[in-house]
């Protein structure tokens, strides 16, 4: 397993509240990981930092085998280096059918031009079905995704992360409002996906990361505050008291 | 292994049929006022309303580039007009030149010593610009005798306008209202500039006779109407065909996914500044061209109608009809366009109340507004929107 990923002393503040404070962190190819920590922990704009939705006020993020520096890169230069996330509240483009919601996400040329006189190929097709089937949407790909249910869009988010074909897939809260039927398929999907790729997966529900079965990292206050197996960093005391023995754990 | 599905691979008219019956239904029209006009047929339909009718060909043109820009890509434009214009200020130097430069040409030939072509162009000059206390000729004006030049230059003006204006508003990421107000600016600051006496075009006084085309003075009104009226039918025609063509491929879909989520389409790798800067710049292009068929058949061009209300009609025109479809701009724009000038133009009888009379000159605007506010309470896809329930539903 080598490094994909290298996050190191990065810091961020809002308005002057320390969102992100020393924060370092890496992550190997291939990797399952999850992130866990209390509400306003910073696990949603340590993400924001990665794909360059947010700025570091200081730190370096190193990305890929020549450690190419992700700061100071656009959001769309980061998604094409192979950088693909879910965002916690699911946003996929309910105006258009799921079908063409993940042809947006395969992994094709993104210029206008090249875009604008695409034609479908076999294999990109092939590919599509592949995903579809995969996250149980082969039935519903001529809907609107605006009409899937709460799950379906997540699964179908998941699957539009999946077509990018990224080599490091960040997933927010991937079982929000899943039934616990479909929290079993999402694991699924997700352990498979780290077959190959890094996952890094942000969620609440203990039963749900301990079915991930993968090493944890604990953010509060925007750091570290612990790291290894679900149950190492469940036994730690500082973890029990600022986030286990918190009401707002759901599980 | 995915289930053996056939491959969804049709053509691009059996998963666009509106595009057929837009052509057929434009084909069938343009027939009819041919057949009716008065040069080619009955005399049934007047030259004058043959210029209405091409004139909001040319609206309709212009409200499905709108379409695509506002419905499509979400970039509510207030400058579309102002692209429109330029167009017709492209195409109406050429037209006073040429004219102005044979009516001199004719006058003068009278004269026992040939006048040299300082004269002339002396003569021509004065002829334009007495109006402003002028007879140089402007630097805009360096092309105005060549018709190609001119003809380029409808295209490149508001190309490369709308990309410099595109590229500074969208690199800063300006969206939503902001962007509109910019793009309102452009189209004020514009529109100032050619109210002035020394912008070279005339100021208020715009450019003028441009319905005499120069050398068929003898062809008359009705023909040359005619004329115009069949090319705008082609250029909605061949427009139409170029916005359905983009808005079904692959970049229609990517700029439908911008104007719902710019951010996340970045998160998908896609370089949003530039999908919009494409946008901007080619539905500005088409404004252009709208505007140059349009100016003929009006006969005239002036600041005003570069003026920031204009392009508001378009949005409102577009809103109407339906945002997203591109026939429901072209029924937006030629309904209310068309009710327009019945109402402004005395068409519609007053009403008398007997305590006040409705004059329809004044409140055709109210009731404008209240279409308007109504349309996007009670049916917010506009009238092609209905359009499409009604088709769905037989
Ligand atoms: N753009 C912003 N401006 C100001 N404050 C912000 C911004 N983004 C995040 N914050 C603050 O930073 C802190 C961390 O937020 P973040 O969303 O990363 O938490 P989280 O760990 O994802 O929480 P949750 O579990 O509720 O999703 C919060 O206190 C939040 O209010
Ligand atoms: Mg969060």
């Amino acid at each position: 397993m080598s490094s994909l990923l290298e996050m190191s002393g990065i810091c961020k503040s809002f308005d002057g509240f320390q969102a992100i404070n020393n924060l370092s962190l890496n992550i190997g190819e291939p990797e399952l990981r999850a992130v866990i920590g209390p509400n306003g922990a910073g696990k949603t704009t340590f993400m924001d930092i990665i794909t360059g939705k947010t700025k570091p006020d200081t730190g370096t993020i190193l990305f890929g085998d020549e450690n190419r520096s992700l700061i100071g890169m656009s959001e769309s230069q980061i998604a094409m280096l192979g950088i693909g996330r879910k965002f916690q509240k699911p946003t996929v483009f309910e105006a258009q059918t799921v079908r063409e919601n993940l042809a947006m996400a395969l992994e094709n040329p993104r210029g206008p031009f090249s875009v604008l006189f695409y034609k479908k190929s076999d294999q990109g097709t092939a590919r599509l079905m592949e995903i579809a089937q995969e996250t149980n949407l082969t039935d519903h790909l001529p809907r609107l995704a605006g009409e899937l249910s709460h799950g379906q869009k997540q699964w179908l988010e998941i699957g539009m992360l999946l077509a990018q074909s990224p080599r490091l897939l960040l997933v927010d809260e991937p079982a929000a409002g899943m039934t616990a039927h479909e929290r079993e398929h999402t694991t699924n999907i997700l352990k498979k996906a780290a077959e190959t790729r890094a996952v890094i997966v942000v969620e609440h529900d203990m039963e749900f990361v301990r079915r991930l079965n993968c090493k944890v990292t604990v953010l509060h206050e925007g750091s570290v505050l612990a790291e290894g197996s679900l149950d190492h960093v469940t036994k730690n005391q500082t973890v029990i008291d600022v986030y286990l023995g918190r009401t707002d754990v759901r599980d | 292994m995915p289930k053996a599905h056939p491959i969804p691979r049709k053509s691009f008219i059996s998963r666009n049929p509106s595009v057929l019956y837009f052509l057929a239904a434009l084909g069938l029209f343009t027939a009819i006022v041919a057949l009716l006009s008065e040069a080619t047929g009955a005399g049934l339909i007047s030259t004058s309303f043959v210029k209405t009718l091409g004139k909001t060909l040319c609206l309709c043109l212009i409200a499905i580039a709108m379409d695509v820009v506002w419905g499509y890509c979400g970039i509510l434009s207030l400058g579309h007009f102002a692209f429109f214009g330029i167009g017709g200020y492209a195409i109406g130097m050429w037209l006073m030149y040429a004219r102005t430069e044979i009516i001199v040409v004719n006058s003068l030939s009278g004269q026992i010593i040939p006048p040299t072509p300082n004269e002339i162009s002396d003569a021509i000059g004065n002829q334009i610009f007495g109006v402003v206390g002028s007879s140089e000729f402007p630097l805009l004006w360096t092309f105005a005798d060549n018709l190609y030049i001119q003809l380029a230059l409808v295209l490149i003006v508001p190309g490369v306008l709308a990309l410099i204006f595109g590229w500074l508003a969208f690199r800063s990421r300006v969206t939503g209202v902001y962007l509109s107000i910019l793009t309102q600016a452009m189209t004020l600051a514009l529109s100032l500039y050619l109210f002035q006496n020394d912008s070279g075009l005339r100021g208020n006084n715009g450019l003028s006779g441009l319905q005499n085309i120069p050398g068929f003075a003898d062809s008359g009104q009705d023909a040359v109407s005619i004329v115009f009226f069949l090319a705008s039918a082609l250029a909605l025609g061949f427009g139409y065909l170029l916005f359905a063509w983009i808005t079904d491929s692959k970049l229609g879909s990517i700029i439908q996914a911008i104007r719902e989520d710019e951010s996340r389409a970045r998160f998908l790798g896609y370089h949003v500044e530039s999908y919009k800067l494409f946008v901007f710049t080619i539905t500005a292009i088409v404004a252009g061209i709208a505007g140059a068929l349009y100016y003929p058949q009006a006969g005239i061009i002036n600041p005003a109608e570069i003026a920031p209300i204009a392009s508001i009609y378009l949005a409102v025109w577009v809103a109407i009809g339906g945002r997203g479809r591109l026939y429901g701009a072209v029924i937006g724009a030629a309904l209310v366009s068309l009710f327009s000038s019945w109402f402004t133009g005395g068409g519609a009888p007053n009403i008398n109340l007997g305590f006040y009379e409705i004059q329809w000159v004044d409140w055709w605007l109210v009731l404008l507004g209240l279409t308007f506010v109504l349309v996007t309470l009670f049916a917010p896809n506009g009238i092609g929107g209905l359009f499409d329930k009604l088709v769905r539903k037989s």
